[in-house]
Protein backbone atom coordinates (compact mmCIF):
# COMPACT_ATOMS: atom_id res chain seq x y z
CA UNK A 1 0.00 0.00 0.00
CA UNK A 2 1.40 3.35 -0.63
CA UNK A 3 -1.19 6.40 -0.03
CA UNK A 4 -0.93 10.18 -0.15
CA UNK A 5 -3.56 11.18 2.36
CA UNK A 6 -5.04 14.33 3.16
CA UNK A 7 -6.96 12.80 6.22
CA UNK A 8 -5.26 11.70 9.84
CA UNK A 9 -3.01 8.83 8.94
CA UNK A 10 -4.08 5.58 10.98
CA UNK A 11 -0.63 4.32 11.79
CA UNK A 12 -2.20 1.02 12.99
CA UNK A 13 -3.45 0.28 9.59
CA UNK A 14 -0.27 0.75 7.96
CA UNK A 15 1.42 -1.66 10.41
CA UNK A 16 -1.04 -4.32 9.48
CA UNK A 17 -0.64 -4.23 5.92
CA UNK A 18 2.65 -4.62 6.15
CA UNK A 19 2.73 -7.24 8.60
CA UNK A 20 3.45 -10.88 7.82
CA UNK A 21 3.48 -14.15 9.33
CA UNK A 22 6.01 -15.04 7.99
CA UNK A 23 8.12 -12.14 9.27
CA UNK A 24 10.13 -12.36 12.36
CA UNK A 25 10.14 -8.03 12.51
CA UNK A 26 7.62 -5.02 11.49
CA UNK A 27 9.73 -1.87 12.18
CA UNK A 28 7.56 1.36 11.95
CA UNK A 29 9.07 4.53 10.89
CA UNK A 30 6.83 7.60 12.08
CA UNK A 31 7.95 10.94 11.27
CA UNK A 32 6.41 13.63 12.63
CA UNK A 33 6.09 17.65 12.92
CA UNK A 34 8.27 19.28 14.78
CA UNK A 35 7.19 22.49 17.06
CA UNK A 36 10.09 24.54 15.67
CA UNK A 37 13.13 24.87 13.15
CA UNK A 38 15.56 27.52 13.08
CA UNK A 39 15.16 28.52 16.30
CA UNK A 40 12.20 29.40 15.44
CA UNK A 41 8.36 28.09 16.74
CA UNK A 42 6.63 26.65 13.88
CA UNK A 43 2.65 27.05 14.05
CA UNK A 44 2.11 24.56 11.16
CA UNK A 45 3.13 23.19 8.03
CA UNK A 46 2.21 22.65 5.12
CA UNK A 47 2.85 19.63 2.56
CA UNK A 48 2.01 19.56 -1.08
CA UNK A 49 2.76 16.63 -3.16
CA UNK A 50 2.93 15.50 -7.17
CA UNK A 51 0.61 12.52 -6.21
CA UNK A 52 0.64 10.13 -9.18
CA UNK A 53 4.54 10.82 -9.45
CA UNK A 54 5.42 10.64 -5.67
CA UNK A 55 3.16 7.35 -5.70
CA UNK A 56 5.29 5.99 -8.70
CA UNK A 57 8.51 7.14 -7.18
CA UNK A 58 8.04 5.58 -3.95
CA UNK A 59 6.88 2.25 -5.64
CA UNK A 60 10.70 2.17 -7.11
CA UNK A 61 11.94 2.88 -3.86
CA UNK A 62 9.89 0.19 -2.36
CA UNK A 63 10.47 -2.73 -4.96
CA UNK A 64 14.15 -1.88 -4.48
CA UNK A 65 14.42 -2.21 -0.62
CA UNK A 66 12.04 -5.68 -1.34
CA UNK A 67 14.49 -7.03 -3.39
CA UNK A 68 17.38 -5.85 -1.24
CA UNK A 69 16.46 -6.72 2.10
CA UNK A 70 13.77 -9.84 1.24
CA UNK A 71 10.49 -7.85 2.52
CA UNK A 72 7.55 -9.78 3.48
CA UNK A 73 5.28 -6.89 3.75
CA UNK A 74 5.38 -3.32 3.56
CA UNK A 75 3.27 0.19 3.51
CA UNK A 76 3.91 3.92 3.06
CA UNK A 77 1.71 6.39 3.68
CA UNK A 78 2.23 10.18 3.38
CA UNK A 79 -0.10 13.06 4.62
CA UNK A 80 -0.61 16.27 2.81
CA UNK A 81 -2.32 19.29 3.95
CA UNK A 82 -1.55 21.28 6.47
CA UNK A 83 -0.55 20.01 9.33
CA UNK A 84 0.25 20.79 13.40
CA UNK A 85 2.97 19.69 15.67
CA UNK A 86 3.00 16.77 16.95
CA UNK A 87 1.00 15.33 14.15
CA UNK A 88 2.31 11.90 11.88
CA UNK A 89 3.21 13.43 8.61
CA UNK A 90 4.26 9.87 6.84
CA UNK A 91 4.61 6.65 8.15
CA UNK A 92 6.63 3.85 7.02
CA UNK A 93 6.41 -0.06 7.98
CA UNK A 94 7.98 -3.32 6.73
CA UNK A 95 8.53 -6.68 7.84
CA UNK A 96 11.35 -8.79 7.32
CA UNK A 97 12.20 -12.17 8.30
CA UNK A 98 14.78 -10.77 10.87
CA UNK A 99 15.58 -7.95 12.66
CA UNK A 100 18.10 -6.12 11.22
CA UNK A 101 16.90 -6.38 7.75
CA UNK A 102 14.08 -4.83 8.57
CA UNK A 103 15.75 -2.07 10.47
CA UNK A 104 18.10 -1.80 7.37
CA UNK A 105 14.83 -1.72 5.03
CA UNK A 106 13.06 1.20 7.09
CA UNK A 107 15.69 3.83 6.77
CA UNK A 108 16.24 2.97 3.02
CA UNK A 109 12.79 3.75 2.32
CA UNK A 110 12.64 7.02 4.51
CA UNK A 111 15.86 8.09 2.96
CA UNK A 112 15.15 7.89 -0.58
CA UNK A 113 11.42 9.44 -0.14
CA UNK A 114 12.67 12.43 1.38
CA UNK A 115 15.45 12.58 -1.56
CA UNK A 116 13.34 11.41 -4.61
CA UNK A 117 9.34 11.85 -3.58
CA UNK A 118 8.14 14.58 -5.19
CA UNK A 119 6.75 16.13 -1.76
CA UNK A 120 6.81 19.81 -0.90
CA UNK A 121 7.06 21.39 2.37
CA UNK A 122 6.43 24.82 3.75
CA UNK A 123 7.02 25.89 7.34
CA UNK A 124 4.87 28.50 8.97
CA UNK A 125 6.27 30.65 11.64
CA UNK A 126 4.64 33.56 13.85
CA UNK A 127 6.22 36.26 11.05
CA UNK A 128 6.70 33.90 7.72
CA UNK A 129 6.84 31.55 5.95
CA UNK A 130 9.73 29.39 3.65
CA UNK A 131 9.63 26.24 1.55
CA UNK A 132 12.80 23.55 2.84
CA UNK A 133 14.97 22.51 0.33
CA UNK A 134 16.39 19.04 1.55
CA UNK A 135 20.41 19.28 2.20
CA UNK A 136 21.95 21.47 4.46
CA UNK A 137 21.51 24.48 2.50
CA UNK A 138 17.57 24.72 3.80
CA UNK A 139 18.03 28.64 2.78
CA UNK A 140 15.12 28.66 -0.23
CA UNK A 141 12.93 31.43 0.50
CA UNK A 142 10.18 32.95 -1.59
CA UNK A 143 9.67 36.44 -0.71
CA UNK A 144 5.73 36.55 -0.25
CA UNK B 1 19.20 22.96 -31.24
CA UNK B 2 16.34 25.67 -31.47
CA UNK B 3 13.34 23.81 -33.75
CA UNK B 4 12.11 26.62 -36.28
CA UNK B 5 8.36 26.49 -34.62
CA UNK B 6 7.36 27.07 -30.97
CA UNK B 7 5.92 24.14 -29.03
CA UNK B 8 2.90 24.95 -26.59
CA UNK B 9 3.10 23.33 -23.53
CA UNK B 10 1.58 22.89 -20.52
CA UNK B 11 3.17 22.48 -17.29
CA UNK B 12 2.35 21.74 -13.87
CA UNK B 13 3.93 23.46 -10.89
CA UNK B 14 4.41 22.83 -7.16
CA UNK B 15 5.63 24.53 -4.25
CA UNK B 16 8.14 27.73 -4.02
CA UNK B 17 7.74 27.16 -8.14
CA UNK B 18 3.65 27.49 -8.24
CA UNK B 19 3.88 30.69 -5.73
CA UNK B 20 6.70 31.70 -7.99
CA UNK B 21 4.92 31.41 -11.50
CA UNK B 22 1.21 31.88 -10.23
CA UNK B 23 -0.74 29.07 -10.98
CA UNK B 24 -0.53 25.02 -10.83
CA UNK B 25 -1.00 24.72 -14.50
CA UNK B 26 1.24 27.58 -16.52
CA UNK B 27 1.25 27.26 -20.54
CA UNK B 28 4.11 28.62 -22.38
CA UNK B 29 5.53 28.76 -25.32
CA UNK B 30 8.44 26.82 -25.86
CA UNK B 31 10.83 27.70 -28.87
CA UNK B 32 14.09 24.85 -28.33
CA UNK B 33 13.34 20.69 -27.70
CA UNK B 34 15.40 19.92 -24.80
CA UNK B 35 14.77 20.20 -21.09
CA UNK B 36 17.95 22.04 -20.13
CA UNK B 37 16.38 24.90 -23.19
CA UNK B 38 13.25 24.56 -21.26
CA UNK B 39 14.81 24.94 -17.41
CA UNK B 40 16.93 27.88 -19.07
CA UNK B 41 13.53 29.68 -20.34
CA UNK B 42 11.58 29.26 -17.70
CA UNK B 43 14.54 30.57 -15.39
CA UNK B 44 15.14 34.09 -17.81
CA UNK B 45 11.23 34.46 -17.68
CA UNK B 46 10.93 33.51 -13.76
CA UNK B 47 14.07 34.52 -12.43
CA UNK B 48 12.94 33.39 -8.32
CA UNK B 49 13.27 29.99 -9.93
CA UNK B 50 17.06 30.18 -10.40
CA UNK B 51 17.45 31.06 -6.43
CA UNK B 52 15.73 27.58 -5.68
CA UNK B 53 18.23 25.06 -4.82
CA UNK B 54 16.93 22.87 -7.30
CA UNK B 55 15.04 22.56 -10.12
CA UNK B 56 14.05 19.56 -11.79
CA UNK B 57 11.61 18.41 -14.75
CA UNK B 58 9.78 15.62 -14.94
CA UNK B 59 8.49 13.99 -18.08
CA UNK B 60 5.60 11.76 -17.97
CA UNK B 61 6.11 11.47 -14.00
CA UNK B 62 9.85 10.75 -14.19
CA UNK B 63 13.05 13.04 -13.76
CA UNK B 64 13.99 13.85 -17.03
CA UNK B 65 17.57 14.40 -17.95
CA UNK B 66 19.04 17.31 -19.22
CA UNK B 67 19.28 16.73 -23.02
CA UNK B 68 16.20 14.79 -23.26
CA UNK B 69 13.79 16.28 -26.19
CA UNK B 70 10.49 17.04 -25.21
CA UNK B 71 7.26 15.57 -27.47
CA UNK B 72 4.38 17.69 -28.00
CA UNK B 73 2.30 15.15 -25.67
CA UNK B 74 4.65 14.96 -22.84
CA UNK B 75 3.31 15.60 -19.53
CA UNK B 76 5.71 18.32 -17.94
CA UNK B 77 6.05 18.97 -14.40
CA UNK B 78 8.41 21.31 -12.52
CA UNK B 79 9.79 20.16 -9.40
CA UNK B 80 11.18 22.54 -7.19
CA UNK B 81 13.36 20.97 -4.10
CA UNK B 82 11.95 18.22 -2.26
CA UNK B 83 11.30 17.67 1.10
CA UNK B 84 8.97 14.47 2.11
CA UNK B 85 8.76 12.64 5.21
Amino acid sequence: MIKITEKPIDVEKVIETASSLKAGAVNVFIGTVRDNANNKKVVWLEYEAYESMAVSEIRKIIDEAAHRWSLLGWAVSHRIGTLKPGEVAVVVAVSAPHRKASFEACEFIIGELKAKAPIFKKEVFEDGEEWISAGPDRKNQVQA
Amino acid sequence: MACAYYMKIQIRTFGPAREIMGGGLVEVSFPGSTIDELRAMLVSTYPALGRLHSLLIAVNEVYAPDEQVLQPTDTIALIPPVNGG
